[in-house]
């Protein structure tokens, strides 16, 4: 085949000449890039192979101590010996079939959501999901009847507890965070006032501080008697922050609808809130996919901030492993890479999610 | 006023039960900027008016306080009997009767074509769905576009997508219509196709108020031709009289602008 063909060649002639004739195109393709090829593969063979031995080949499940002091590589025992209390935390043991169900159930329910969601006709089915599953998924946790025994909310801890803090927090933050953004843009002054003020001073301080007043300044304005539970505190601190920072994603997405449907809108008689719920909002949300999932995949991860305020989250129960016995304390990059395995697993299915969500919602419009 | 006086505004007719728009006396600022300056005009039912003049002499803004896409500071509006002023009951009850297509045609592109059509008689007119969907198709063949129905408005051309709009408005059934430079983002050959619809729709008795520069248009169906300049009507007359025998120096310059190629 001539180097000065006007034409690409057709892929012709057996693998190994079409492998060549594709890589000197895209890995050998002048000086600069044969050198920048070289050197990925150099640092790639540097980094990869210890990182399999010591992970994979001289590693060791054995759940003791002894086992894992004979190995050389890691000690994915110390996830094996302590799964229980790394998944379900200080929840009694013998009712950790409880949050177990109740996270399959979750799951569930956020996975049918999610996929309803491209079906106009099953969307209809999202809201009884929740409202059925939620009070099973409560019933599951706390018990105190059906013969269940009763489960103080201090006891929750670990994957259920960081899953049952980021869904909620989802849920009632969106429709907070739209509220937000719509109050911001009002013509009228008292509410767009509120709205801004509300976003910028939540936005300006850290999540710990939000947290540190809903656990510890926000009952000094309760009446006496009067208490809410901790982790009700904490959920509704995640709640109003992240709402604060959904405002200004969703505040950039009805910036971004042309002024002109807001006015085909007013000119076909239609109310405010009918204009927002059929042209304005479908458009801008569509818009704000990306950054609206990013600001969940922060959520997700900040919910494990809630150690500092006494709950266990997913985090806090590897910590909380990790102490359990001082001979497990040295495992602690095991007990970090297992914790940083299953965040990574659930923030790469969500944004794998929104790519398809914004794939899918693109369909039909596209010329 | 007092160019307006030295040429002919056409005196204003009482307000009568024929008259569906009155406009009196109405003003309008942005800031310091006065774009509209004593507004007179009345509009009787089934007329067909033309509004043209340079760029920036108020004539968009002027149909656009019409249907209160635009406020304005002095002055009222009548539309239909109704006071349109900051009482948005009434500004939804005229916004039932009176409707616009825009120069840029701002079709709603989430919805196909038929979802856009069907919107508001369904969400304002409270319009079964089956009777919406029905009546939808009815003024989609009227623009013949009823083939284009389930199609996205991305997927049409300029041409095709103002017709939809025209169809859209017409949904609503209302009284009155007002266009706002309708065939300005068009590509040249797609003009003919909607200014056709509109030759039709003029010839059926709708009440229309067109701001354009298709001097042939104005000619074949205007009852008056409207100029405007800097904010103020400057000359109000029927379409022969407009073009052949022009009063002001302004329109002449104008109209000698337009009409020299």
């Amino acid at each position: 085949m001539s180097e000065n063909a006007k034409l690409p060649p057709l892929p012709t002639g057996t693998f190994a000449t079409r492998a060549i004739t594709w890589s000197k195109k895209n890995l050998f393709d002048g000086w600069f890039n044969t050198i920048l090829t070289l050197g990925s593969i150099a640092f790639l063979m540097w980094l990869i192979p210890p990182i399999v031995e010591w992970a994979i080949v001289n590693a060791t499940l054995s759940p003791t101590i002894e086992g894992c002091a004979e190995a050389t590589g890691a000690c994915w025992g110390f996830v094996n010996a302590n799964l229980r209390l790394i998944l379900f935390g200080t929840y009694p043991f013998d009712e950790q079939w409880r949050p177990l169900l109740a996270m399959i159930l979750l799951m569930g329910i956020i996975c049918g959501s999610l996929g309803a969601v491209k079906y106009p006709s099953f969307r209809k089915a999202i809201i009884p999901m929740w409202v059925i599953g939620v009070p099973i998924i409560a019933i599951l946790m706390w018990g105190g009847v059906f013969g269940l025994t009763y489960v103080q909310n201090s006891y929750w801890g670990g994957l259920p507890l960081t899953l049952i803090l980021s869904s909620i927090g989802v849920i009632f933050a969106f429709p907070f965070g739209l509220l937000l953004a719509l109050g911001r843009q009002s013509h009228m002054p008292a509410i767009k006032t509120v709205s801004v003020v509300y976003i910028e001073v939540i936005r300006g301080v850290p999540l710990i501080t939000v947290l540190f007043m809903a656990s510890v300044m926000f009952p000094l304005f309760l009446p006496d008697g009067v208490t809410i539970d901790k982790l009700l505190r904490a959920q509704i601190g995640i709640i109003l922050f992240t709402a604060a920072y959904l405002a200004e994603v969703f505040r950039g997405g009805l910036q971004a609808v042309p002024r002109g449907q807001f006015e085909a809108g007013d000119s076909l008689a239609l109310s405010y809130w009918q204009s927002m719920r059929l042209i304005i909002l479908p458009q801008a949300l569509r818009l704000v996919i990306p950054p609206t999932v990013n600001s969940f995949i922060s959520m997700f991860k900040d919910t494990t901030l809630v150690v500092i305020i006494g709950l266990f989250d997913f985090l806090g129960t590897v910590k909380l492993a990790l102490r359990s016995d001082p001979a497990w304390t040295k495992y602690y990059v095991e007990g970090y890479a297992f914790a940083a395995a299953i965040f990574f697993l659930i923030c790469f299915s969500m944004a794998k999610y929104s790519a398809y969500l914004e794939k899918e919602l693109r369909k039909g419009e596209r010329r | 006023m007092t160019v307006a006086t030295e040429t002919t505004t056409g005196a204003v007719p009482p307000p009568s039960k024929e008259d569906v728009i009155v406009v009196n006396k109405m003003n309008k600022w942005y800031g310091n900027f006065h774009v509209l300056q004593d507004i007179d005009l009345s509009v009787r039912k089934g007329e067909r008016i033309v509004v043209c003049g340079p760029s920036g002499s108020g004539k968009s803004t002027l149909i656009r306080t019409m249907n209160r896409l635009e406020t304005y500071q002095s002055g009222e509006i009548y539309v239909d009997g109704i006071l349109l002023g900051d009482d948005v009951k009434n500004i939804e009850a005229v916004r039932r009767e009176v409707c616009m297509v825009f120069q840029h045609f701002n079709l709603f592109p989430h919805m196909t074509v038929l979802e856009n059509l069907t919107l508001a008689p369904i969400w304002v007119r409270k319009m079964p769905k089956k009777e919406a969907t029905e009546l939808a198709m009815h003024y989609l063949e009227r623009v013949r576009i009823a083939e284009q129905a389930l199609k996205y408005p991305g997927q049409l051309s300029g041409g095709q997508q103002q017709r939809v709009a025209i169809a859209r408005s017409l949904c609503m059934q209302p009284k009155i219509m007002l266009f706002d430079e309708p065939t300005s983002a068009l590509d040249p050959e797609m003009v003919k196709e909607v200014l056709d619809v509109m030759v039709e729709l003029a010839k059926e008795g709708m009440t229309m108020l067109c701001v354009t520069h298709e001097m042939g248009f104005a000619k074949e169906v205007a009852d008056r031709v409207i100029f405007m300049d800097a904010g103020q009507i400057v000359e109000m007359a029927g379409p022969h009289e407009f073009f052949d025998n022009p009063k002001s120096d302004r329109t002449k310059l104008f109209l000698s602008q337009i009409l020299s190629h």
